[in-house]
């Protein structure tokens, strides 16, 4: 028996919640559970508040092929939880999360301040609570403030940099800024609307989003949407990987002014969104995802455009590849730079290329396969050296196997049904799908006449935010953009 | 990369013909637009980017509108990193209250004269999330709109129709 199965025969099983098992267990389980976390057996795969009483903690088990994954749910006594970050830091912002939201406080949590809630949400124009930044002190420190209005075109955020000339001693995120109360919002809607709140937690991941919540609410359901279905959602997932690999990939370039990639890549995004939108009738894919299937089926038009995008990127990318790879004064700035060591990428169950460019070995496409990349072949790159390069090129290596495996899934579109009618009743649901960006989890109660009861989405964000901190120390203030880009991280995904 | 600069100098410019501007765009301009604030920019703006709680989408076309299909400089916009260089504030979002002091000082810190765009649906009214306890509710809620784009996110195309409103003449005042 497993820990993780042994953690979950230890609490009192809820038999409505699938496809994995969610047990209700009391502190002793619950401080087993963190035990786990804290050696190692077990990575954090979420951990959310329940309408004021209980807090949820998904778990997963790496031992075990394919991975295992579970629930455990501590019912809280007097609003209080034992604290999980007080031995795993991975738990922290979460944490301080569930108390602003939920009003669950952690016992003995090693940081007590607000995250998402600025003291703005009364009247919306209090002045915001002071928020007590971490110190750095010693000769010559000085502080950068950056954000949360940025100079780019990007999501806002607060960078507080301590740096001593021009190396930096510390870098503490605040963010919080675009906490649009997704949550809340969540609370007693369709499933319609509900999939379209999840579709715009994080634009640039709405597939992703969308796929997740779809196959949390089928699994409350107990539904299988048409085979013909999946393979379209696979189809979405793999253009909204490429596109966004392929804008920051010469983002990142045009961070170190190279700007002659930036605008060759910046053509075969546009492309790849082109295609999209002649597909699926969207360019970001964005509400063509429902419980039960896809929102419209793709025709024959659509299939030619995204055969003959996919041809004009297998064409055109090895040239912009081979550039990168040749530029020294490109390659100076990226090797080397913002180095994420392995020991943190898997405490912090880093997903997505920025786990894959630290050596762990991880994702929700193979891990914990969901249809239909059972049937589909496609390598997982894994590389070890952690830096800017490194994550550069698992997104470039990434992108080869996205156009693979879309020629695949045309190949084998299965014909029939694009999307069936789900049923109003209740249930629980989790699922996980793979984001270009790393693991999105999503996880659904659904009310009996079909509504929602409770909803959480949980960005690869919230276990990569804190892993760029430790990444940019010691770098040149100059480099933080490039690091920042290397990881890009959501700001909407996690502030919900 | 000599091959891929020389291509790029034989090869057709991927640029494509400007769209033709968004009539009910020029209505919303013609109504707030000062003739003597439109002749001292003249067809030269430079554009703010600010997000304001968008999800994302809004910034990605609005990113679009940089690359080689769209070329937005060649109309004379350009980004620029600071509201003091803006004379356009180009706003996402449904306007977080965790944004609206960010969003109200930008908009103080651009010099006069200014207009600001709110860019998609959540900019326009809240959209998807108006109704929440942490939301304005549109970006008219917090600082005077000269024009709305709507669309979840506007394509660049739509944008693009937006934005050309602006350097044309409501009433022959901007040209």
């Amino acid at each position: 028996m497993t820990m993780l199965s042994a953690l979950i025969a230890k609490g009192k099983l809820i038999a409505h919640h699938r496809p994995w098992p969610r047990a209700v267990v009391g502190g002793e389980v619950w401080r087993l559970a963190v035990g786990g976390l804290a050696s190692g057996n077990l990575s954090l795969l979420g951990l959310w508040g329940d309408e004021a009483t209980t807090v949820h903690m998904a778990l997963l088990d790496e031992t075990v092929v394919p991975n295992a994954v579970g629930v455990v749910s501590f019912e809280c006594v007097n609003g209080m939880f034992p604290s999980i970050g007080l031995s795993h830091p991975p738990a922290i912002r979460l944490e301080r999360t569930i108390r602003d939201l939920f009003g669950l406080v952690p016992h003995d949590a090693p940081d007590q301040r607000s995250w998402l809630d600025h003291g703005r949400w009364g009247d919306g124009k209090a002045a915001a609570t002071a928020y007590p930044f971490l110190g750095a002190e010693g000769e010559n420190l000085h502080q950068i403030p950056v954000g949360p209005v940025h100079a780019g075109i990007i999501e806002p955020g607060h960078f507080r940099f301590t740096a001593s000339g021009e190396t930096i001693v510390r870098l503490e995120e605040r963010l919080g800024y675009v906490h649009k109360g997704i949550n809340a919002l969540m609370g007693g809607a369709s499933l319609e609307r509900a999939a379209s709140l999840a579709c715009h937690t994080s634009g640039d991941s709405a597939v992703a989003y969308a796929i997740a919540f779809a196959r949390a609410a089928e699994a409350a359901l107990g539904v299988t949407p048409p085979p013909r279905a999946v393979y379209l959602r696979a189809l979405m997932a793999e253009l909204e990987r490429i596109a966004n690999h392929l804008g920051d990939f010469g983002a990142i370039c045009n961070d170190a002014s190279f700007g002659l990639l930036h605008a060759h890549c910046g053509v075969l995004r546009e492309r790849t969104l082109r295609a999209a939108a002649a597909a699926f009738g969207h360019r970001l894919m964005m509400d063509c995802i429902l419980p039960g299937g896809v929102e419209k089926d793709l025709s024959s038009d659509g299939v030619l455009a995204v055969r003959s995008a996919i041809a004009d990127i297998q064409r055109a990318f090895p040239a912009l590849v081979q550039i990168y790879d040749a530029t020294a004064s490109l390659q100076d700035r990226t090797v080397g730079t913002g180095i994420l060591k392995p020991e943190l990428a898997r405490k912090f169950a880093a997903g997505g290329y920025i786990g894959r460019a630290s050596g762990r070995n991880f994702d929700t496409r193979r891990n914990l396969v969901y249809p239909p990349y059972e049937a589909l072949s496609f390598d997982v790159p894994v590389v070890t050296p952690g830096d800017v390069d490194a994550r550069v090129d698992v997104r470039v290596r990434e992108i080869a196997e996205s156009l693979k495996l879309v020629n695949q899934i045309l190949d084998k579109l299965p014909v029939g049904a694009y999307r069936e009618d789900v049923p109003e009743r209740g249930g629980e649901g989790i699922a996980l799908a793979e984001a270009f960006r790393g693991d999105v989890l999503a996880w659904v109660r659904l009310a009996p006449n079909g509504t929602i009861a409770c909803c959480h989405l949980r960005d690869a964000s919230w276990f990569q935010w804190p892993l760029l901190e430790v990444v940019v120390e010691g770098n040149i203030v100059a480099d933080f953009p490039l690091c920042n880009k290397s990881f890009n991280c959501s700001y909407s995904g996690h502030d919900l | 990369m000599r091959r891929l600069l020389f291509q790029g100098i034989a090869r057709r410019a991927l640029t494509e013909k400007a769209p033709p501007v968004d009539d009910h765009a020029l209505k919303e301009l013609a109504a707030r637009v000062h003739e003597r604030s439109a002749r001292r920019l003249g067809r030269s703006l430079a554009i703010r980017e600010i997000d304001a709680g968008s999800c994302n989408g809004c910034e990605l076309e609005i990113h679009a509108l940089n690359n080689a299909f769209y070329d937005l400089e060649r109309f004379g916009f350009s980004f620029v990193a600071s509201p003091r260089h803006a004379d356009v504030l180009l706003v996402t979002g449904p306007v977080t209250k965790n944004m609206r002091e960010a969003l109200e000082r930008t908009y103080n810190a651009a010099p006069d004269p200014k207009w600001v765009v709110a860019v998609g649906n959540c900019a326009f009214d809240g959209g998807l999330f108006a109704g929440s306890y942490a939301v304005e509710g549109g970006v008219s809620s917090v600082v005077p709109v000269d024009l709305h784009i709507k669309g979840c996110p506007p394509t660049p195309h739509a944008l693009l129709r937006g934005l050309l409103a602006l350097l044309e003449s409501p009433a022959g005042a901007l040209k």
